[in-house]
C-alpha cells in the first residue's frame, strides 16, 4: 500500500484541536474557536473516506477479501522480549467503517454545535472535549491490540463523563455524570480481567495474533483456556463473558443500561454524537472486533449476547412508548437498536451465509448512526425552539420547524424500517438472520419492530402535530449551520441502505452476497406500518384516547413509565444491601481497627516523649555530666565486660 | 629526685579533673572555655609524657601536641564569637540566663 503515515493524522487531528482549545481557547480563539475543531476534524472526515475508498476500492482488496492491514504499529512499552504493549492502527472492514462514521457523525455535530451552542460560555472547552472525544473513538476503532483498545476504551469514558457534565451548575447534570461513569467504570471492570484472562492463554495482546491463536482447535492457548475451567465454565468463556460485560455496559445493555437516559442531561449534539451515534456502540464494535473467537470458540456466549440483547430492545421499547422527554425517548430507542445489532451479533455464525447476522448487525450500526444523529440532532432543534424537554410543550410545529419536520420523519420512518429508507435493509437482514436462527429471537425483535414504529411515529406526532400551531413563540427555525447536517444526514439516511453492505463488511472478509427476500419482509413492513397507524390514530389530534389506554393498562403502564424499577432496584441494592452489608462493616473496620492502629502508634508516641522530654532542659551543663557519665559508662563497659583484648 | 612519668600523670590527671570540674561548676561561659582549655592541656601533657618516656625515637606525640594547640585556639576563636553573640542578645554571660533551646 503507499505511503500510510496520513492515516495517523485522522485520529491525531482532533488531538491537536483538544490541546489547542484546550490550552488556549478561551484566551485566543474565543468565539473562532469552534471553527478551528470543525475545520480539524473536516480535515480528518476527508482523509478517513479517502482510506475508506483506498480499502474498499483499491489498495485493500485482496483478490476477493479484505484482510487486516497493519500501516502503523510502535513497540510503546516493552517489559520483556516477547511481552509488550504495542500502539498501532489496524484497518480491517470494520474499523474503516467505523473510522468513516465517526469522522462523518463527529464532523456533522460540529458543524451542529457551531450553531447550537453559541453565546455559551464554555464554547471552546465544549469543542475541545468533542475533539478529545472524536480522538479517543477514532483510537479506539482503530486500535492493532486489545490493550490500546481498552486505554481508549477508558479515554472515551472519560470524555463522555465531561459532555456529560458540561452544564456542572445543574445538578441533574452532575448527578448524570458520575452515574454514567461509575456504570460504566463497573463494567469496564469485567473487561479488563476478561483481557487479562485472554493474553494470559493466547501469550499476546495483539489482535491479528490473539484471534488466529484462539480460534485454530489444536493450538496450545485455546485448549489451555477450554481445558482450564472455574465455577463449571471454561476460562474462554469467563474471560469472552467478562469481556462482553465490558461493552454492555457502554452499550447500555440490559441490565447496566441505567446511565444512558440520564445522560440525556448533556448538550444534545453530545447525545446525538456519542450517546447515539458512536460511543454506545463500542460494545458492539469490541464483540465484533473479537467475533471469529465468540464464534468459533464459544458459542454459548454468543447466545448469551442474542438474549441479552434480545430482551434490552424489548424492554427499552416499552419504556420509550411512555416517556415524554423527547430525549429520553430517543435515548431508550437508541438503546433498543443497540440491542437489535446485539442480537444480530449473537444469532450469527462464522463464515459464509452462517455470517448474515454479524454483516447485518454492522449494517445496522452503520444506518443506525445516520439516523439516530438526525433524530437527536432534529431535537434538538426542537428543544432550541420551545425551550422545553417535555412532549406536553410541543405540538403543531410543522410549519414553524419545515426543514426539521421533514427530515425528522424521513428519519422515523427509516427507524420503523418502512422501505426504502436505509433503516429498512439493516432491520430486514437483522430479522432475517435471526429468523434462520432462533425463531424466539426472532418473534420478538418481530414484535420490538412494531413497538419502535409506534413510539417513533408517537414522538413525531407529538411534536409535529398534535396540538394546533401555538400562537407566540415564532421562534425561526435556526440558521444555516443547525440545519445543513439535518439535510446532510437525511440524504445519508435516505441512501445509506442501498449500499451492498454485504460486500464490503462480513464476517471473514470474503464478500457476502445479500439479497432482498420480499415475501419474508412483508410481516415487518406490515407492523411497522400498522405501528405507525396505531400511533397516528392515538397522537395525530389531541385526544382522550392514550390517557384511556395507559388506564386500561394501568398496573403495566406505571411499571413502564417507571423504567421496570431497575433504577430503584440499583438503589435499593446500593444503599440497602451494599451500603448496609458491606459498608457499614468496612467503615468500622476503617474507623477502629485501621485508624486505631495509626492513632495508637502516634498516641504511644506521644506519651513516650512527653515522659522523657524533661532530657532536653537546655542547661548545657546538665548535657556535659549526661555526654561524662556516658562516655565513663562506656569506657567501664569496654574496658571490664566486653574485654575486648 | 628526677620527676618521672608518673609525676606528670599526676599533674596532668588533676588539671584534667580540675578543668571538668571547673566547667561543670562555673556558670561564666569564660570560665568554662578556660576550663575546657585546661582539660586540653591535660591531654597535651599526656602526650608529651607518653612521648618522651615510652618512644622517645618518635615524634607522633610532639606533632598531636601541636595540633590539639592549633585546634585549641580554633575552638577558643569559635567560642568566643559564640559568647559575644550570646552577650548581644542576653546581655550576659552566665550560662544559666541561655536555657531557651530546651523542649
Amino acid at each position: 500500500m503507499p505511503d500510510n503515515l496520513y492515516i495517523i493524522l485522522i485520529p491525531i487531528l482532533p488531538l491537536i484541536g483538544f490541546l489547542l482549545l484546550g490550552m488556549f481557547g478561551k484566551k485566543f480563539f474565543g468565539q473562532s474557536a469552534g471553527l478551528v475543531g470543525t475545520i480539524l476534524i473536516g480535515i480528518s472526515t476527508l482523509l478517513s473516506f479517502y482510506v475508506a475508498y483506498g480499502y474498499f476500492f483499491s489498495w485493500g482488496k485482496k483478490v476477493n477479501s479484505y484482510s487486516p492491514l497493519f500501516p502503523v504499529k510502535l513497540s510503546w512499552l516493552e517489559f520483556a522480549p516477547g511481552l509488550s504493549i504495542d500502539m498501532g492502527v489496524m484497518l480491517d472492514p470494520i474499523s474503516v467503517m467505523m473510522l468513516v462514521v465517526v469522522t462523518f457523525i463527529s464532523l456533522m455535530v460540529h458543524i451542529y454545535s457551531l450553531a447550537y451552542m453559541k453565546g455559551e460560555e464554555r464554547y471552546s472547552t465544549y469543542f475541545a472535549f468533542l475533539g478529545l472525544f472524536t480522538f479517543s473513538m477514532l483510537g479506539l476503532v482503530m486500535s492493532s491490540n486489545i490493550f490500546q483498545i481498552y486505554m481508549f476504551w477508558e479515554l472515551v469514558g472519560v470524555s463522555s463523563f465531561l459532555l456529560i457534565g458540561f452544564y456542572y451548575t445543574k445538578p441533574a447534570a452532575v448527578a448524570a455524570a458520575k452515574k454514567a461513569f461509575i456504570v460504566t467504570r463497573f463494567a469496564d471492570l469485567g473487561f479488563l480481567i476478561g483481557i487479562l484472562i485472554l493474553s494470559y492463554y493466547a501469550h499476546t495482546l495483539d489482535f491479528q495474533t490473539l484471534l488466529q491463536r484462539l480460534t485454530l482447535q489444536d493450538s496450545p492457548g485455546l485448549q489451555g483456556a477450554m481445558s482450564s475451567t472455574f465455577l463449571g465454565l471454561s476460562a474462554l468463556t469467563w474471560a469472552l463473558t467478562l469481556i462482553f460485560i465490558g461493552g454492555a455496559g457502554k452499550s447500555a445493555m440490559f441490565p447496566l443500561h441505567i446511565w444512558l437516559p440520564d445522560a440525556m442531561e448533556g448538550p444534545t449534539p453530545v447525545s446525538a454524537l456519542i450517546h447515539a451515534a458512536t460511543m454506545v456502540v463500542a460494545g458492539v464494535f469490541l464483540v465484533a472486533r473479537l467475533f471469529p473467537v465468540y464464534a468459533i470458540a464459544a458459542p454459548e456466549v454468543l447466545q448469551w449476547i442474542g438474549s441479552i440483547g434480545v430482551v434490552s430492545a424489548l424492554i427499552a421499547a416499552i419504556i420509550a412508548c411512555t416517556q415524554t422527554d423527547i430525549k429520553r425517548v430517543l435515548a431508550y430507542s437508541t438503546m433498543s437498536q443497540i440491542g437489535y445489532m446485539m442480537f444480530a451479533l449473537g444469532v450469527s455464525g462464522y463464515g459464509g451465509e452462517n455470517g448474515l447476522g454479524f454483516t447485518a448487525s454492522q449494517f445496522h450500526l452503520f444506518t443506525h448512526a445516520m439516523f439516530k444523529a438526525l433524530l437527536f440532532l432534529g431535537a434538538g432543534v426542537v428543544i432550541h425552539a420551545v425551550h422545553s424537554n417535555e412532549m406536553k410543550d410541543m405540538g403543531g410545529l410543522r410549519k414553524q420547524l419545515p426543514v426539521t419536520h421533514l427530515t425528522f420523519l424521513i428519519a422515523c420512518l427509516a427507524i420503523a424500517g418502512i422501505p426504502p429508507l436505509s433503516g429498512f435493509f439493516s432491520k430486514e437482514e437483522i430479522l432475517l438472520a435471526a429468523y434462520n436462527s432462533n425463531k424466539m429471537i426472532f418473534g420478538i425483535a418481530l414484535f420490538t419492530s412494531g413497538l419502535t414504529a409506534f413510539y417513533m411515529f408517537r414522538l413525531y406526532f407529538s411534536i409535529f402535530w398534535n396540538k394546533p400551531a401555538a400562537q407566540g413563540h415564532h421562534g425561526k427555525e435556526g440558521s444555516f449551520a443547525l440545519l445543513f447536517p439535518l439535510v446532510v444526514l437525511a440524504i445519508g439516511s435516505v441512501f445509506a441502505g442501498f449500499i451492498p453492505f454485504g460486500n464490503y463488511v462480513s464476517s471473514d472478509g470474503s464478500p457476502l452476497h445479500t439479497s432482498l427476500h420480499l415475501q419474508f419482509s412483508i410481516a415487518p413492513v406490515l407492523i411497522g406500518v400498522a405501528g405507525i397507524l396505531l400511533a397516528s390514530w392515538f397522537y395525530k389530534n389531541k385526544s382522550e384516547r392514550p390517557g384511556k389506554l395507559a388506564t386500561a393498562l394501568n398496573g403495566f403502564y406505571t411499571t413502564a413509565l417507571n423504567k421496570f424499577y431497575i433504577d430503584e432496584l440499583y438503589i435499593f441494592f446500593t444503599k440497602k444491601v451494599l451500603f448496609n452489608l458491606v459498608g457499614k462493616p468496612a467503615a468500622w473496620f476503617d474507623k477502629n481497627v485501621v485508624d486505631g492502629l495509626v492513632n495508637f502508634s502516634g498516641n504511644s508516641t506521644l506519651s513516650l516523649s512527653e515522659k522523657i522530654k524533661g532530657f532536653q532542659s537546655g542547661k548545657v551543663q546538665q548535657y556535659a555530666i549526661i555526654f561524662l557519665v556516658s562516655v565513663l559508662l562506656l569506657a567501664v563497659l569496654v574496658i571490664y565486660i566486653v574485654n575486648l583484648s | 629526685m628526677e620527676p618521672g612519668l608518673y609525676h606528670i600523670l599526676f599533674v596532668s590527671s588533676a588539671l584534667f579533673f580540675i578543668g571538668i570540674f571547673g566547667f561543670f561548676t562555673r556558670r561564666n561561659l569564660i570560665t568554662m572555655l578556660m576550663s575546657i582549655e585546661l582539660v586540653l592541656n591535660s591531654v597535651c601533657l599526656n602526650f608529651i609524657a607518653f612521648n618522651k618516656y615510652l618512644w622517645p625515637n618518635k615524634l607522633d606525640g610532639i606533632f598531636f601536641t601541636v595540633f590539639i594547640i592549633a585546634i585549641a585556639a580554633a575552638a577558643a576563636a569559635v567560642a568566643i564569637a559564640i559568647i559575644i553573640n550570646l552577650y548581644r542578645s542576653h546581655n550576659s554571660i552566665d550560662v544559666s540566663t541561655a536555657e531557651e533551646m530546651k523542649f
